[in-house]
C-alpha cells in the first residue's frame, strides 16, 4: 500500500464481462432446448436473472410464459418446460409434483432444468427418488458473479450465511472456490491472497485444487487485481450486527436494497406508486451521498438542489443558440438529476422520519455504550424494555446479540430472563432461533470465571494503537470483551463531514473490526505482529504470495475482499474511505450483501 | 556405391524394383514354414507361428506351440496351444493376434501370447464348421470372414463392433470355391469369389455373375486373386497363367500379363507404391518368385527356401526360415539420384559433394551445372527424399551430407524438411535395429504415425525406447512421457513377484508427479489385478481425490473414500459417498460411520431435513443428542394441525429437553403447553382465535376484549414482570380507548415504568387531554420532554429553567415556532445567556 501521500485510486477492472459472459451462457443453454418453451424462475434468481438478461431477450430466445417456481403453474400447452433454478432439494421437489402430475394425466412433456450456479448430486438424487430423473435433462448455468456496481459483485447466495455458519454445509465452499477460480482467469493471476477463517481458508484451498487441474495458462497476461483477502463473517459479527448510519447502509436497513435497486414505496415518491431505482455509481446524486455519514447528506442535498436551480436559472438571459444547445445538451441531464435528487430527498425524509424519533436516539445511544462497555445495567434495561414493548422481534434479538457477543456472554441472570421474556414477547417458537443463536455463539451464556486476560488486552491496545496510527488516541478494550473496539473519541467531537477514519461509518463510535483487520494485513503484508488477534479471532489465517506474478503497479493497489457470509455498507464505505485515504482501489465480492436484520432473519426459525 | 544398382531389377521402360534383406532370421526354425500356420503384420509387424500345425497324425502329449516373433524372428511369447484346431491366424489393425477355430471361435490374443478375449462367429459357423477363413482390413476396422462347410459366408466387419451378417447363398457352389476374396467398396463389405471360370459377387442380398472388363474368354478357370493394400485393385491369376489387374470395382482393367508358368502358385500379393503409376503383382511358387506388371517382360527371382509374403502398403516383405526380405519399387527420387549416368540435379549434387570430399575442383563444377539451370532447391529436396527410402545408414549418411553441402549454397531454403528427416531417419533406424525388429519403411512410417508407433512400442513394452523418442522428438508430456509412464505403471503392477510397497515406490519414483499421470487409472488396473493394497498405496499418490473416491468405493473401502471425499472439499462426492455407505451398511454402523466425520453428518442432515425428516430422528436418537432432538419435536409440533398431536410433539420434546438438562428450553415448553392448553380453552369459551399467539399477545388480546380479570390471571400464573405487564396493559387500554380504566390502573400503584410511558401513549392516539393528566406525575428529569410531548411549551420551559439544564433548553427552545411562542422563547433565551455567564 501507499506509504502516505495521496495517490489516486486505480480504476476498477471492468466487471461488464461477467454479464457478458453469463449472458451468453443462458441463451446457449435456453437455445439447447430449441422451440416455444416456458420458463420457470426461481424467485431469488428472478432479480439477478433481470440485471442479466431482461424478458424482451428471453423472448429473443422463444421463451414463451414465465412463471415462478412455487407458484402452481396454469395448464399451459407448452410442451416444453425450462427451470432455472437454485439447487434445493424443496424446489426439486415442486419440479417432480409437476412432471409426476403431467405423467398422471397422460401429458408428455420436455423438462429441462437450469440449475445455477452449480447442480448437486443431492438434488439429482431427490430427483431419481421422485422417480422423474429419467424425464427430465439437467444444466448448470455457470453464473457465479453478478457485478452490483463497479466496485461490488455479489453472488446472490444470501443462504450461504446460514448454511456454512449454522448448518456446517460446505457445500457452498465449491461455488465460491468457482468464483475466485473465474475472477483469477478474468482479473488475475492474483498475486498476494490473504485471508481469516474457516471457510476462508477452504475456499482458498480448493481454489488452489482447482487451478492445479485446469492448468490454464494465466502467466503473461497482465493482471488488474494484485491483492485478494478473504474473510468469514464470523470474525466479525459486530460490524454487521451495529445500526448502519452511512447513507446506502441506511436505505439498506430502511428499504431493503435488493440486487442493487431498491423499492422507493409512496412515502418516498410523494405520489401514488411506487418507483423501483437502480442504486449505483451511475447514479450521479447517490454516488456522492452513498458513503456520507447520514447527518451530512441532507445538507449535501440542499446545496446540490440550489446548484441544480441555478443551472436552470442559467436559461434566463440566453440567446436563441444558447438555448437550443441548452435544451438539447443539457436539459435532459438535469432532469434527470432533477429527479433523483426528489427521490434521494423523499427517502433522507423518510428516514429522518423513522429514524430521529426519540426511540432510535436511543437505540444508537445503548449501542454506542454496548460497543464502549458502559454502562451494561442500563443497556441491559432498555433491552429488557424494548422486548416488553414489543418494539421489534428481529431489532430485540440484534441487540440482545450485540450485549452478548460485546460481553463474551450474557451473565446467567439476564440470559434466562431475557430469553424469558422474548419468548413472551414474540413466540414460544424462537426457542429455536435460540438454539441456533446459541450454536452460532451469538447468544451465549457467560462461563463463570471467564473474564479477559491481560495477554489480550495487551494485544488489544497493540492493534487498536498502531492500527490508528497514533498513541493512546482513546483506545480502550470493552471490559470482558474478546474483539477488540475502538471507542468514540471522548477528547473532542468527531467531525463526520470530514472523517479522519473509518470509525465515522458509526458515528465515530467504532473502526469495523473487519475493515481494520483488512488494513493492517495489508500494510503489514502479512500476518505478523499481529498473533495474538489472530488466537483471539480463532486463526485459520493465512498469507501467500505468489512469487511468480510480476508486480504490476496499478494491480498492486486493487484489492478484492471477498466476504463470506456477506458484508454490510457500512465496511463497504469504510474500506473506499480507506482506499480513497491510501491511494488503492477496493473491490468487494461477497456471497450476498447483508445487513444486521438480514443476519438475525436467517436465525430465525419460522414457524413451518 | 558404385554397384548401388546391383540389385535393381528393371520393369518396362523406367521402373525398377529391389530386394534387400532386412534381417537375418534368429528364430532358428527347424520345421519348412508350409508345415506352419504363419501370419505376419503389416507395417513390420510380428509374426504369430503355430508349429506342428499341418500334422494331423497328433502325438499324444505333443501340443503345437503358438508362437509370436518379432520382425527379426526374436521369439516374443509362446504358448502351448490348447483350444481347439486352429484354422486361420490373423494381425488387428492393433497387433492383436485373431486365433479363428474350426467351431467359429475366434480367440484374441495380445502379442504376449496373453488372451485377451473370445467371440463366436455365431451358430451357424459353430454347426458346419469352419472350412476357410480370412481377416480382412477395412475402413471399419479389422474384420474376419468365414467360408462353413455347407459352402455359405459368414462375416464380421469389425471385431470391436461386433455384427454378424451371413451372406446370402450362391447357387451351385457346392465344393469350395477356388479363390474368394472380401473387397471393402463405398462402405459395404461384400465377396468375391471364383469358382471353375466364374466370378461371382456376394453381397447382403443377392449373388450375381461378373466378368471383368477386358477379361480374355479363353484365359480359363480362375486360381488366385489378389486385392492391393489399399483396397483399390484387384488381381486375377487363371490356369492358363493370364493375370489381370484391374480396379477392386470390377470396372476397369489396368493391365495383363500373360505367365509361361502353368502350376497353381502359392501366394499372389500386389507390389505397389502409393502415388506410383506402376502396377504389379508378384507371384509365388514354391521355388520361384515372379514380378509382373504392366509391361510383357516380368522379373524372376529364384527362392532358395519356403517363402511367405507379406503385403505392406509400398512392396512385399518375403520370410524364409533364414531371412526376411523386403522387395519394392524403387522411389522416384532414389531413381533419380542413383540410376546410371543420371543427370537428376540430385544425382549431381550427390556427385558434387563426394568431389567436395576428395577436394577435387570438379564439385564447382557439378554445382555450377545445378546452378546454372536454377535447379539446386530441387537437388537438395531430392537428397533429403532419397535419404528417407534407404536403409542403409551410410546411404542415409551420404545423401543428407550431399544435402547439407546443396543447402549452404542456397539462401533462404527452409530448414524444417531436412531437420524433420534427420529425425525421422534417427527413430527409424533405432526401431528398425533387430533387437527391436520393426522394420518400418518411410513411407509406411509417415502414413503410420508417430502417435501410433508410440502405441506399438508400448504395446511390445519397449518402454524405455518411446520414452527416449518421446524426448527426443519432444513430444508434449500429455502425450509423450507421461502416458508412456503410465502404461509401464500398468504394467508394473501386474508383475506378481514384487512386494506391493516395492511396486508402490518403483513407480512413484519413476513417475513422479509427472503432468497429466492418473495414479487412479494405474490403482485400478492393479485392482483389476486382484493387489487391492497396492492399489490403496498408489492411490495415496494421486492428487485428485475425485478419482481416488470412485476406485475406493468399489474396492469397498468405504470408509477411507469417505474420508477422501471430505478432503476434496467436493460436497458433491461426498454425497456419492454417504449414500453408497448408507446402502452398504446397516443404519446402526452408518450412522455411527458418520458421527465421526462432522462434514459428511451435516450434509446428511441437511438431506435428511428436506427429505427424509424421520431418518433425522433416527440421527439424532443414535447418539444421544436430546438437545437436537427436543429441537426435532418442537419444530414438528409445528406442522402438527390438531391441538392434541402438537401438544403430543411438545411433550416430547420436554422430555428430550430434561434429559439434555436444559431446564430452560423444557421449562419454556412446559409454559408452552400449558399455555396452548389455556388458548384452546379461550378459543372455546370466547370464540375468538387465540391459539398460536404469544404469552404477550394472548393478555393484551384478553384486555382489548374486556377479559381484564382473565388478563389478571395469566399475569400471575405466568409471573409475567411487573414493567412487562404495565405497558402491556398500558397500550392495550389505550388501544381499546379505555382512558377512565387507564387512569384506575395509574393509580392502583405506584407504576413501575414511570408515568412517561402513560403521556406518550395518550399523544400517540392524539389525546392530549388525557396526556395532560400524567404529564405533572411524571419525575423532573422527564418532565421537559413530556410536556414538550403534550404541547405544553410554556411548562416544558419553567421546568426546564428550573432544573437550569442547557439541553433542555434548547431542545424546548428548538419546539418554539417563532410566531405564538415568541414570549417563551425570549424567556429561554434570557436563561441560557444567564446560566453562561454563571
Amino acid at each position: 500500500m501507499a506509504a502516505g501521500g495521496r495517490r489516486d485510486a486505480p480504476e476498477a477492472p471492468d466487471f461488464g464481462l461477467l454479464k457478458r459472459l453469463a449472458r451468453d451462457q443462458l441463451i446457449y443453454l435456453l437455445e439447447q432446448l430449441p422451440g416455444k418453451k416456458d420458463l420457470f424462475i426461481e424467485a431469488d434468481l428472478m432479480s439477478p436473472l433481470d440485471r442479466i438478461a431482461n424478458v424482451s431477450i428471453l423472448k429473443q430466445h422463444e421463451v414463451d410464459k414465465l412463471y415462478k417456481v412455487e407458484t402452481r403453474p396454469a395448464p399451459s400447452s407448452s410442451d416444453q418446460f425450462c427451470f432455472l433454478v437454485r439447487p434445493r432439494i424443496r424446489t426439486m421437489r415442486y419440479i417432480a409434483d409437476i412432471v409426476n402430475a403431467d405423467k398422471m394425466s397422460g401429458r408428455s412433456r420436455k423438462y429441462k432444468i437450469i440449475f445455477s450456479p452449480q447442480k448437486f448430486y443431492a438434488c439429482e438424487m431427490v430427483l431419481e427418488e421422485e422417480g422423474v430423473f429419467g424425464d427430465v435433462t439437467c444444466d448448470e448455468w455457470s453464473f457465479y458473479l453478478l457485478p452490483l456496481d463497479e466496485d461490488i459483485i455479489s453472488m446472490e447466495l444470501p443462504e450461504f450465511f446460514r448454511d456454512y455458519f449454522l448448518e456446517g454445509d460446505h457445500r457452498w465452499i465449491n461455488s465460491i472456490a468457482r468464483a475466485l477460480q473465474l475472477l483469477n482467469s478474468l482479473y488475475g493471476p492474483f498475486g498476494r491472497v490473504y485471508g481469516i477463517g474457516r471457510c476462508a481458508k477452504m475456499s482458498y484451498e480448493l481454489w488452489q485444487d482447482l487451478e492445479g487441474e485446469s492448468e490454464g495458462d494465466g502467466q503473461g497476461r497482465k493482471p488488474e487485481i494484485g491483492n485478494v483477502f478473504l474473510m468469514d463473517r464470523d470474525t466479525d459479527y459486530v460490524t454487521a450486527l451495529c445500526s448502519q448510519v452511512v447513507y446506502e447502509g441506511l436505505v439498506d436497513d430502511t428499504f431493503r436494497i435488493k440486487c442493487g435497486s431498491v423499492d422507493f414505496g409512496p412515502d418516498v415518491t410523494s405520489s401514488d406508486k411506487s418507483i423501483k431505482v437502480l442504486l449505483n455509481a451511475q447514479d450521479k446524486v447517490f454516488s456522492q451521498i452513498r458513503n456520507e455519514h447520514f447527518s451530512s447528506v441532507f445538507g449535501f442535498l440542499s446545496q446540490k438542489s440550489r446548484n441544480l436551480q441555478a443551472q436552470y436559472d442559467r436559461r434566463r438571459g440566453m440567446d436563441i443558440k444558447q438555448m437550443k444547445n441548452f435544451v438539447s445538451q443539457e436539459l435532459k441531464g438535469l432532469k434527470q438529476e432533477h429527479r433523483l435528487l426528489s427521490l434521494h430527498i423523499g427517502a433522507c425524509e423518510s428516514i429522518m422520519k423513522k429514524k430521529t424519533k426519540q426511540d432510535f436516539q436511543e437505540m444508537i445511544k445503548a449501542e454506542h455504550s454496548l460497543l464502549e462497555g458502559f454502562d451494561i445495567r442500563e443497556s441491559t434495561s432498555f433491552i429488557e424494555e424494548h422486548i416488553d414493548r414489543q418494539v421489534s422481534p428481529i431489532e430485540s434479538l440484534r441487540l440482545m446479540c450485540l450485549l452478548s457477543i460485546t460481553e463474551n456472554g450474557l451473565i446467567p441472570k439476564d440470559y434466562r430472563s431475557l430469553k424469558t421474556q422474548y419468548l413472551q414477547s414474540y413466540g414460544p417458537e424462537h426457542l429455536l432461533t435460540f438454539h441456533n443463536l446459541k450454536r452460532m455463539g451469538l447468544l451465549t451464556e457467560q462461563v463463570a470465571g471467564e473474564t479477559l486476560t491481560a495477554v489480550e488486552s495487551r494485544v488489544s491496545k497493540l492493534v487498536t494503537d498502531r492500527a490508528a496510527g497514533e498513541t493512546q488516541a482513546g483506545s480502550v478494550l470493552c471490559p470482558k470483551h474478546c474483539t477488540p473496539v475502538q471507542i468514540p473519541r471522548l477528547d473532542g467531537e468527531y467531525d463526520l463531514k470530514l472523517p479522519r477514519d473509518m470509525a465515522y461509518v458509526f458515528s465515530g463510535a467504532y473502526v469495523p473490526l473487519s475493515c481494520k483487520i483488512i488494513e493492517q494485513v495489508l500494510e503489514r503484508r502479512g500476518w505478523q505482529g499481529l498473533e495474538e488477534v489472530v488466537r483471539l479471532l480463532n486463526g485459520h489465517e493465512f498469507s501467500v504470495s505468489d512469487s511468480t506474478a510480476e508486480d504490476s503497479a496499478d494491480a498492486q493497489r486493487v484489492v478484492l475482499a471477498v466476504f463470506l457470509g456477506g458484508c454490510t455498507f457500512s465496511e463497504i464505505a469504510a474500506l473506499r474511505f480507506l482506499g480513497k485515504e491510501r491511494g488503492c482501489r477496493f473491490i468487494f465480492l461477497t456471497t450476498a450483501i447483508t445487513n444486521s436484520a438480514r443476519v438475525m432473519e436467517a436465525m430465525t426459525e419460522a414457524r413451518a | 556405391m558404385d554397384c548401388y544398382t546391383a540389385n535393381w531389377n528393371p520393369l518396362g521402360e523406367d521402373t525398377f524394383y529391389r530386394k534387400f534383406e532386412l534381417y537375418t532370421m534368429e528364430w532358428n526354425l527347424k520345421e519348412d514354414l508350409r508345415d506352419c500356420l504363419l501370419a505376419a503384420a503389416p507395417y513390420g509387424g510380428p509374426i504369430a507361428l503355430l508349429r506342428n500345425h499341418s500334422r494331423k497324425e497328433k502325438a499324444p502329449g505333443v501340443r503345437p506351440m503358438l508362437e509370436i516373433y518379432s520382425a527379426s524372428g526374436l521369439l516374443l511369447a509362446s504358448v502351448p496351444w490348447k483350444s481347439g484346431q486352429l484354422v486361420h491366424l490373423g494381425w488387428t489393425t492393433s497387433e492383436d493376434l485373431l486365433c479363428i477355430q474350426e467351431d467359429g471361435t475366434v480367440l484374441i490374443y495380445n502379442l504376449f501370447c496373453e488372451f485377451k478375449r473370445h467371440f463366436s462367429m455365431g451358430n451357424e459357423v459353430l454347426q458346419n464348421r469352419v472350412l476357410q477363413a480370412q481377416v480382412f482390413h477395412s475402413d471399419f476396422g479389422t474384420g474376419v470372414a468365414i467360408l462353413t462347410g455347407n459352402h455359405r459366408f459368414s462375416l464380421a466387419t469389425n471385431i470391436e463392433d461386433l455384427k454378424l451378417r451371413r451372406m446370402p447363398e450362391v447357387p451351385g457352389l457346392q465344393k469350395a470355391p477356388a479363390c474368394w476374396a472380401v473387397l471393402a467398396q463405398d462402405r459395404v463389405t461384400i465377396v468375391l469369389l471364383a469358382l471353375g471360370q466364374e466370378l461371382y459377387l456376394l453381397d447382403n442380398t443377392s449373388c450375381s455373375v461378373v466378368t471383368p472388363p477386358g477379361m480374355s474368354p479363353s484365359a480359363g478357370a480362375y486360381l488366385h486373386m489378389a486385392v492391393s493394400f489399399n483396397h483399390r485393385c484387384l488381381a486375377l491369376l487363371t490356369d492358363t497363367g493370364y493375370i489381370w489387374m484391374g480396379l477392386a470395382s470390377l470396372k476397369e482393367k489396368l493391365c495383363e500379363f500373360h505367365c509361361s508358368i502353368r502350376s497353381p502358385p502359392k501366394q499372389m500379393v500386389w507390389c505397389m507404391r502409393p502415388r506410383s503409376r506402376q502396377r504389379a503383382v508378384v507371384v509365388a511358387w514354391d521355388r520361384q518368385l515372379l514380378v509382373a506388371g504392366g509391361s510383357s517382360e516380368s522379373i524372376q527371382f529364384v527362392l532358395d527356401e519356403d517363402s511367405f509374403l507379406v503385403p505392406e502398403l509400398d512392396g512385399v516383405r518375403i520370410l524364409s526360415r533364414s531371412c526376411h526380405e523386403l522387395l519394392q519399387e524403387i522411389p522416384e527420387a532414389s531413381q533419380e539420384i542413383f540410376r546410371i549416368a543420371s543427370m537428376a540435379p540430385g544425382a549431381l549434387l550427390l556427385e558434387a559433394q563426394k568431389e567436395y570430399e576428395k577436394e577435387s575442383q570438379k564439385a564447382d563444377e557439378y554445382l555450377r551445372e545445378i546452378k546454372e539451370q536454377q535447379l539446386l532447391p530441387q537437388a537438395v529436396g531430392q537428397c533429403i527424399e532419397a535419404a528417407g527410402h534407404e536403409h542403409e545408414p551410410e546411404t542415409q549418411k551420404a545423401l543428407l551430407r550431399a544435402a547439407s553441402f546443396g543447402k549452404c549454397f542456397l539462401d533462404k531454403f527452409p530448414p524444417e524438411g531436412f531437420v524433420r528427416m534427420c529425425q525421422d531417419l534417427r527413430v527409424l533406424n533405432s526401431i528398425r535395429d533387430y533387437l527391436i525388429g520393426i522394420p518400418l519403411t518411410y513411407t509406411q512410417y509417415k502414413r503410420l504415425s508417430i502417435e501410433v508407433l508410440l502405441d506399438r512400442l508400448v504395446q511390445r513394452r519397449l518402454y524405455p525406447l518411446a520414452i527416449r523418442l518421446c524426448q527426443y522428438l519432444r513430444l508434449s508430456e500429455l502425450q509423450g512421457v507421461s502416458r508412456i509412464l503410465a502404461h509401464w505403471a500398468c504394467y508394473k503392477v501386474q508383475q506378481k513377484d514384487k512386494s506391493d510397497e516395492e511396486v508402490a515406490q518403483a513407480i512413484n519414483h519413476k513417475l513422479g508427479d509427472a503432468t497429466g499421470i492418473s495414479y487412479a487409472e494405474i490403482a485400478a488396473r492393479a485392482y483389476d489385478c486382484g493387489r487391492t493394497e497396492l492399489a490403496i498405496k498408489l492411490l495415496e499418490f494421486e492428487p485428485r481425490s475425485g478419482e481416488q473416491v470412485p476406485l475406493l468405493l468399489k474396492m469397498k473401502r468405504s470408509k477411507l473414500a469417505l474420508s477422501k471425499a471430505i478432503e476434496s472439499g467436493d460436497t458433491d462426492l461426498v454425497y456419492t459417498v454417504v449414500l453408497h455407505l448408507k446402502n452398504e451398511l446397516n443404519r446402526g454402523t452408518f450412522f455411527m460411520t458418520l458421527q465421526n466425520q462432522p462434514v459428511a453428518l451435516s450434509l446428511y442432515r441437511q438431506f435428511c431435513k428436506h427429505q427424509e425428516r424421520d431418518t433425522l430422528k433416527d440421527l439424532y436418537n443414535q447418539d444421544d443428542s436430546h438437545q437436537e432432538l427436543g429441537n426435532f419435536h418442537v419444530h414438528a409440533s409445528y406442522g402438527e394441525k390438531r391441538i392434541e398431536g402438537r401438544v403430543g410433539a411438545l411433550q416430547s420434546a420436554l422430555d428430550e429437553f430434561y434429559k439434555a438438562k436444559n431446564e430452560f428450553a423444557a421449562k419454556a415448553t412446559e409454559e408452552q403447553v400449558k399455555l396452548l392448553r389455556l388458548q384452546r380453552l379461550l378459543q372455546e369459551e370466547l370464540d375468538q382465535p387465540y391459539l398460536d399467539l404469544s404469552l404477550h399477545d394472548t393478555v393484551t388480546n384478553l384486555i382489548l376484549h374486556g377479559h381484564n380479570r382473565r388478563a389478571e390471571q395469566l399475569y400471575r400464573e405466568y409471573r409475567i414482570p411487573e414493567r412487562r405487564y404495565w405497558w402491556l396493559k398500558l397500550t392495550a387500554l389505550a388501544e381499546r380507548g379505555d382512558w377512565e380504566e387507564i387512569e384506575k390502573f395509574s393509580k392502583s400503584k405506584k407504576s413501575p415504568i414511570g408515568y412517561l410511558p402513560f403521556v406518550e401513549v395518550a399523544v400517540k392516539h392524539h389525546n392530549r387531554y388525557e396526556a395532560k393528566k400524567y404529564a405533572p406525575r411524571v419525575p423532573p428529569e422527564q418532565r421537559v420532554r413530556a410536556f414538550v410531548l403534550v404541547g405544553d411549551l410554556e411548562q416544558a420551559a419553567d421546568a426546564a429553567i428550573e432544573h437550569r439544564n442547557d439541553t433542555e433548553m434548547s431542545f424546548v427552545l428548538s419546539r418554539c415556532s417563532a410566531g405564538t411562542d415568541a414570549a417563551i422563547a425570549e424567556r429561554l433565551s434570557r436563561a441560557r445567556a444567564q446560566l453562561l455567564k454563571k
